[in-house]
C-alpha cells in the first residue's frame, strides 16, 4: 500500500536548522501562547478535581482553585447513596449504551461500508447517496419523531429506545467504505474466492482483521457520540433508572429545590463521569489521530 | 464524507482530504455476487429505515396537521385536522424561529472563526519543530473534547455563577469589576466560550494530523530556499491542509445549527435563555412542553432541510475547488 513517507525524527529536523534556538524571542511568543491556552483548557478540569473534594459549605466559601477540607470520601459515600444509589446505576447505563451501542454500530457500519466498497450491485449509488445525505443531517433533527414513533410502538422508556437509534452511524459507514477501498487489495479477495472461501468467510477472516484499526476509530467516534448524547435520552426516557449519567446529572442540576443542597454531589458526580473518558482518550490517542489522517491506517 | 488522507488514490498530494458525493468506481468487478452485498447491507438499511427514514417521513406527514379546538370554550376535545402547508407557512413567517436562527447564525459567524483560529495556531505551533513539551500541549488541548457537552455546560455554569466562580473570586480579590456572564448581552458568548473550549482541541487534532501527512521533502526544499518557519506555515502548511480545514468547518457549522445542550443546561441559571433561544430548543419546547408536535415537527423539518442544503452545497463547493 502506498503510504505517506515516514517522517524524519523531529530532533534531526530541528538540528538541520542552522542557528536555530528554542529560546529565540519568536519561539518564546509561541510558547507563551501555548502556555496561556493550556491554562485555559485545563483550569476547568483542575477546578472540577479540586472541588470534588469539598463539602457544600466550602464550595461556596473557600477559594475555588485550592483545597479546603478534604471531603472526597464523604462526597463519594453521599453520591453513591443519594436517591438509593441511582448514580452508580446511571454510570452502568451509560457504559451499557456506549459500549453495546458503539459495538453494534461499528459492526453494522463496517459490514455496510465493506459491501459498498467491494461489490458492484444494483442500488449501490442510491445507498451511497442515502449514507451521505444522512451524514449531512444530524440525527438530532429527527429526535422528536423518533420519540413519537418509539412511543407508538412501545419501546419508548426502555433501554432499546436509546440503544437502537445509536446504532445508526452514516459517517461510520462512509469511513468503513474508505478504509476497505484503500486497505483491502482486491487480489486478496479474488485469491480467497479461487481457494473456495465463502463470501462471509472472506469478510470475517480476511477483511475484518485488516480493517481492525479503522474499526477502533469508528468505535471511538460513536462511543463518544453516544456518551455525549443528551436530547435523545431526554426525550425517550422518563424512568430515572434508565438514564445515562449525562441526563441524570442534568436533572439534578435542574431541580431548583434540591440544587443548593446537592451541589457537592453534582460536582463530584461530574468529576467521576469525566474521569474514565479522559483516561481512555489519553491511552487511545493514536487511534484518534489515525482516524483523522487516513495515511497511518493504511500502512 | 472523508476524514482522511487517501494516500493510495492520489499520489501527487498526500493530504487531499476530499468529501465525495459520488461513490468511487469500484475496482472489484463482481461476476457472481448475487445477494451477498445486500445481506451485508441489511442491518444498516433496517436501522436506517427505522431510525432515519421512518422518523423523517413521519415528521413530514405530521407537520401537515394541526390540533384544532372547536367550540371555543374547551368543552369539546380538540381534534387533529389537515392543515396543508400552513404550518410551514407559519414557521417561515415566525419571528421566534428566525430570531433563534439568526442567533445561531451570529454565534457561528463569531465563534467558529475564533475557534478555528485558535485551533490553527495551536496546530502550527505543535507541528513546528522547535518548541518543547509539544506532546503535553497537544494532549491538554484535546482533553476537553472528552468531557461530555452536558458536563462541560454544568462545569462552566459554575464558573459563570457569581457565588461559586473562581473567576469572580479572583477579580474581586484584586478589586476589578466583575462581568455578568449570564446577562442578555453576554450569555451567547458565554455559550460560545464553552463550545470553543470543547472543540478547539478536536479541530487542532484534525489540522495537526493533516500537517503530519505533508511530505517532508517539501519542507527541505523550502528550507534550502531559505524560507522561514513562518513562511513555511503560510505558504505550505495552511494551503496543504485546506481540505482538512474545510471538513472541520463543515462539522462546526452543522453543530452550530443544532445548538442545544449548552443553552439548555445554562437555562437553569440564566433567565436570558428563552424557550425560543435556538431553533432546536424552540422545536423541543413547542413539541414536548406545549405538546404541539405538529408545529414542532414543521420547525424540525425546516431546520433539517436548511442544514442539508447548506452542507450539500458546501461539500459541492469544496469539491469543485479541490478539483476532486
Amino acid at each position: 500500500m502506498a503510504t505517506v513517507p515516514a517522517r524524519q525524527s523531529r530532533a534531526h529536523q530541528a538540528s538541520g536548522l542552522i542557528g536555530a534556538n528554542t529560546w529565540a524571542p519568536k519561539n518564546l511568543l509561541g510558547l507563551l501562547f501555548l502556555v496561556i491556552i493550556t491554562i485555559y483548557f485545563l483550569t476547568p478540569l483542575y477546578w472540577l478535581a479540586i472541588n470534588a473534594t469539598k463539602n457544600n459549605t466550602d464550595l461556596f466559601s473557600s477559594f475555588g482553585l485550592w483545597i479546603a477540607h478534604f471531603n472526597i470520601a464523604q462526597n463519594l459515600a453521599d453520591l453513591f447513596s443519594h436517591q438509593d444509589g441511582i448514580y452508580l446505576r446511571w454510570i452502568e447505563n451509560t457504559v451499557l449504551y456506549a459500549v453495546f451501542g458503539g459495538l453494534a454500530s461499528t459492526f453494522v457500519s463496517v459490514m455496510a461500508g465493506y459491501a459498498l466498497s467491494k461489490y458492484v450491485f444494483r442500488g449501490r449509488r442510491l445507498v451511497f447517496g442515502l449514507v451521505l445525505g444522512a451524514a449531512l443531517v444530524p440525527q438530532i433533527t429527527l429526535a422528536l419523531p423518533i420519540y413519537l414513533l418509539e412511543s407508538k410502538y412501545g419501546i419508548a422508556n426502555t433501554y432499546w429506545a436509546v440503544l437502537l437509534p445509536s446504532i445508526l452511524n452514516p459517517l461510520g459507514v462512509y469511513l468503513a467504505q474508505v478504509y476497505a477501498s484503500s486497505s483491502i487489495p482486491n487480489e486478496l479477495i479474488s485469491a480467497a474466492r479461487v481457494d473456495g472461501a465463502s463470501e462471509f468467510r472472506i469478510f470475517w477472516s480476511i477483511a475484518l482483521p485488516i480493517l481492525m484499526p479503522g474499526m477502533v476509530t469508528i468505535f471511538l467516534f460513536q462511543f463518544v457520540a453516544i456518551w455525549n448524547n443528551f436530547l435523545l435520552p431526554l426525550l425517550v426516557l422518563s424512568d430515572p433508572k434508565l438514564f445515562p449519567v449525562n441526563l441524570g446529572l442534568a436533572t439534578w442540576n435542574f431541580d431548583p429545590a434540591a440544587h443548593e443542597l446537592i451541589y457537592n454531589l453534582i460536582v463530584t458526580g461530574s468529576f467521576l463521569a469525566v474521569l474514565p473518558l479522559i483516561v481512555m482518550f489519553l491511552f487511545l490517542q493514536r487511534f484518534w489521530r489515525s482516524g483523522l489522517t487516513f495515511g497511518s491506517v493504511t500502512g | 464524507m472523508e476524514i482522511s488522507t487517501v494516500a493510495g488514490e492520489s499520489s501527487t498530494s498526500a493530504t487531499q482530504t476530499t468529501i465525495r458525493i459520488r461513490p468511487p468506481r469500484s475496482r472489484l468487478l463482481a461476476i457472481w455476487n448475487g445477494a451477498t452485498p445486500y445481506l451485508f447491507l441489511i442491518p444498516f438499511l433496517v436501522i436506517f429505515l427505522a431510525f432515519f427514514f421512518a422518523p423523517f417521513v413521519y415528521d413530514i406527514l405530521q407537520s401537515f396537521y394541526i390540533l384544532k379546538h372547536f367550540g371555543g370554550l374547551g368543552l369539546t376535545p380538540p381534534k387533529v385536522v389537515w392543515n396543508g402547508l400552513a404550518n410551514y407557512q407559519q414557521v417561515l413567517t415566525d419571528a421566534n424561529f428566525w430570531r433563534g436562527f439568526g442567533r445561531v447564525l451570529i454565534f457561528g459567524i463569531i465563534q467558529i472563526p475564533v475557534m478555528m483560529g485558535i485551533a490553527m495556531i495551536l496546530a502550527l505551533l505543535i507541528d513546528a519543530p522547535l518548541l518543547p513539551f509539544r506532546r503535553f500541549f497537544r494532549l491538554a488541548a484535546f482533553v476537553p473534547y472528552a468531557v461530555p457537552g452536558v458536563v462541560a455546560a454544568i462545569l462552566w455554569g459554575y464558573f459563570y455563577t457569581p457565588s461559586l466562580s473562581p473567576i469572580v473570586q479572583a477579580l474581586s480579590a484584586v478589586h476589578l469589576p466583575v462581568p455578568n456572564f449570564l446577562s442578555n448581552s453576554t450569555i451567547l458568548w458565554s455559550i460560545g466560550n464553552i463550545s470553543t473550549w470543547e472543540y478547539a482541541g478536536f479541530n487542532m487534532l484534525i489540522f495537526y494530523s493533516a500537517m503530519q501527512a505533508i511530505p517532508q521533502e517539501l519542507y527541505e526544499a523550502a528550507r534550502l530556499d531559505g524560507l522561514s518557519e513562518i513562511a513555511i506555515a503560510r505558504y505550505i502548511k495552511i494551503p496543504m491542509i485546506r481540505p482538512a480545514f474545510m471538513l472541520g468547518l463543515l462539522f462546526s457549522m452543522i453543530g452550530t445549527l443544532q445548538l442545544f445542550n449548552e443553552p439548555e443546561i445554562l437555562h437553569g441559571i440564566s433567565g436570558a435563555i428563552t424557550p425560543t433561544y435556538t431553533p432546536i430548543i424552540y422545536a423541543y419546547n413547542i413539541a414536548i412542553i406545549q405538546s404541539n408536535f405538529y408545529y414542532g415537527g414543521a420547525i424540525a423539518a425546516i431546520l433539517g432541510i436548511i442544514t442539508f442544503i447548506f452542507s450539500y452545497f458546501f461539500v459541492l463547493l469544496t469539491q469543485r475547488q479541490t478539483g476532486a
